[in-house]
């Protein structure tokens, strides 16, 4: 049981998906303006992960390793389409507020990402835990920022007016404002984990401990040979095998 | 007995601190302070008061947060509140001013580790945080309420900078460009007071001429290369001399060489005089220093000194 809630609260803060592993920073940049779509898109990215997860972990034995990555696509391609077609048909304003971010997510690295790392190496309820809280850790991540920006940027919150009219700073809700809150809220995250006596480690996606690993990756082998040192002698390998 | 003390070199240590230096650059600013209080009235001397105010405050209440040292007493806050005021015009709202001391001081300095760790320059990066935010109390700008300004028979309170209307100047109005009768941004109008503080800062040896001089020379050069209107005329407008002699050859931000300086200096000159003949902005000063302020550390990597007698690079 342990293990499930460590799945779990891995993409929340160990693995966060957008401060740790910075995948899908783009759509994190462009939808963090407002509360309101920020929950939107992290909603619709939680759907479309959970769910291509666990058919990706479900299909995992039948999709050929060579043309994986095609197989996911066309499985996150698949659930995509049905949220754009449900968000458009009963939330047509967020819908507009999305715009194109929505159809994105087809090629948003945490759902590829996930999929890669995650879903076509571990069963289909680890797949559904990781799912959710690599969707939780999305959501937080653009839902926290999208309220420093909306209520620094324009004083509202969810559309309400919380400091009084006249009261806006442009910059904050622009382009620059976002990759600010973007870099302020890493370096936050990095600092409460070092407060906390957990050893960041730079590596992205995996820590390296492949002796406490259980996941079976397939570079393990290269990761330990390159910790060792011994990576000249697999060019070496390589070169002459070739 | 004989005791021997070891020390670790620099043996011979200058008198000279943070403090003292910067000092001498508020020193410096004084003259365009005086300048801007006749040109605009007292309210520029509250929003350098409450800019600099803002600063000092933003940088204790931060070192105090984070349990650092701390360090308000080096009055480089106080130049950056001075400077970023010096870049408002006079009707700009103080909260505005406010929100971009925050952006220079939290953001750009602190964040990255207090005075010596900023890799832009404050002051600037508080302009640009405002200009974008606040555009139109930003380039609205009051004429000074003395007579004989250039705008002249109009009844406007604002106008165009000289720079927006460059086209239309010729050396007749060198005069009042030098003394600072038009529109603009509080510091940066009078062009003789400016001057003054530079001189001041060259004499005491707080600053070299170099950047400032290459900065001028390449901007006459590149605009009269661009085909822009009034090369040498334009030196006298916008931001040139402000940027030039006070922001530009801040320590920090500068190259430590002087090829490098004049590298700096240069590629300065060259950015604003492209983004003035070409670009959608009128004033690229600010542009151009914080786009070489990146490049610094590279312009230092590759004009460092060969030590006599070092070893030959194979």
């Amino acid at each position: 049981m342990k293990n499930k809630w460590k799945i779990f609260t891995n993409g929340i803060f160990k693995e966060n998906p957008v401060l740790i592993l910075l995948l899908g920073g783009c759509s994190v940049l462009a939808i963090s303006v407002t509360v309101s779509g920020a929950l939107g898109m992290g909603g619709a990215l939680t759907f479309v992960l959970v769910c291509s997860n666990v058919v990706v972990s479900l299909l995992r034995k039948i999709i050929p390793d060579k043309i994986r990555i095609p197989c996911f696509i066309v499985v996150i391609a698949t659930f995509v389409t049905l949220v754009q077609m449900i968000v458009q048909a009963f939330l047509p304003d967020l819908y507009a507020s999305l715009g194109i971010f929505l159809a994105l997510i087809v090629v948003n690295c945490i759902v590829l990402g996930r999929a890669e790392m995650f879903a076509s190496k571990n069963g289909v309820f680890d797949s559904l835990l990781d799912g959710l809280g690599m969707g939780l850790g999305y959501t937080m991540v653009i839902v926290g920022i999208a309220v420093f920006r909306e209520l620094v940027g324009s004083g509202t919150l969810l559309g309400y007016r919380i400091i009084p009219e006249g009261y806006q700073i442009g910059i904050i809700t622009q382009t620059p404002g976002g990759f600010f809150c973007f870099g302020a809220a890493m370096a936050l995250l990095i600092r409460c984990m070092a407060k906390k006596g957990k050893k960041f480690d730079p590596r992205i996606g995996c820590d390296g401990e492949c002796g406490n690993c259980n996941l079976g990756c397939e570079n393990k082998d290269d990761l330990i040979a390159i910790a060792e040192g011994k990576i000249a002698e697999i060019a070496e390998e390589e070169g002459a095998a070739v | 007995m004989n005791t021997m003390y070891v020390s670790v070199s620099p043996h011979l240590r200058s008198e000279r601190n943070t403090q003292k230096i910067m000092l001498d650059v508020l020193i410096a600013l004084v003259p365009a302070l005086i300048a801007s209080v006749i040109l605009f009235g007292f309210r520029a001397l509250l929003l350098v008061c409450v800019s600099a105010a803002a600063c000092v405050l933003c940088e204790f209440i931060w070192e105090k947060c984070m349990k650092m040292e701390i360090t308000v007493g080096d009055l480089s806050a106080v130049v950056t509140g001075v400077l970023l005021a010096y870049n408002v015009p006079v009707d700009m709202p103080l909260w505005q001013l406010i929100v971009g001391d925050i952006a220079a001081i939290i953001g750009v300095k602190m964040l990255f580790g207090g005075l010596g760790c900023n890799f832009m320059n404050p002051a600037l990066v508080g302009r640009i945080v405002i200009m974008f935010s606040f555009t139109t109390p930003m380039t609205t700008y009051a004429v000074p309420k003395v007579a004989g300004s250039i705008v002249s028979g109009v009844d406007a309170v604002t106008t165009a900078t000289p720079l927006a209307m460059l086209d239309q100047l010729d050396w007749s109005n060198f005069t009042q460009l030098l003394l600072g009768m038009h529109g603009g941004v509080i510091g940066e109008v009078c062009v003789l007071a400016l001057l003054l503080g530079g001189i001041y800062l060259v004499i005491r040896k707080v600053i070299k001429p170099i950047i400032p001089l290459c900065y001028m020379a390449s901007l006459v050069l590149f605009s009269w290369l661009f085909g822009g209107t009034q090369p040498v005329l334009s030196l006298f407008t916008g931001g040139v001399m402000l940027g030039s002699i006070f922001m530009a050859t801040d320590y920090v931000t500068s190259p430590i060489t002087n090829k490098g300086k004049v590298v700096f200096g240069i590629g300065c000159g060259f950015i604003t005089a492209a983004i003035r003949v070409f670009g959608n902005y009128a004033e690229g000063v600010t542009f151009a220093i914080l786009l070489l302020n990146i490049l610094v550390p590279y312009i230092n990597d590759l004009t460092m000194n060969k030590p006599l007698g070092g070893a030959v690079e194979k």
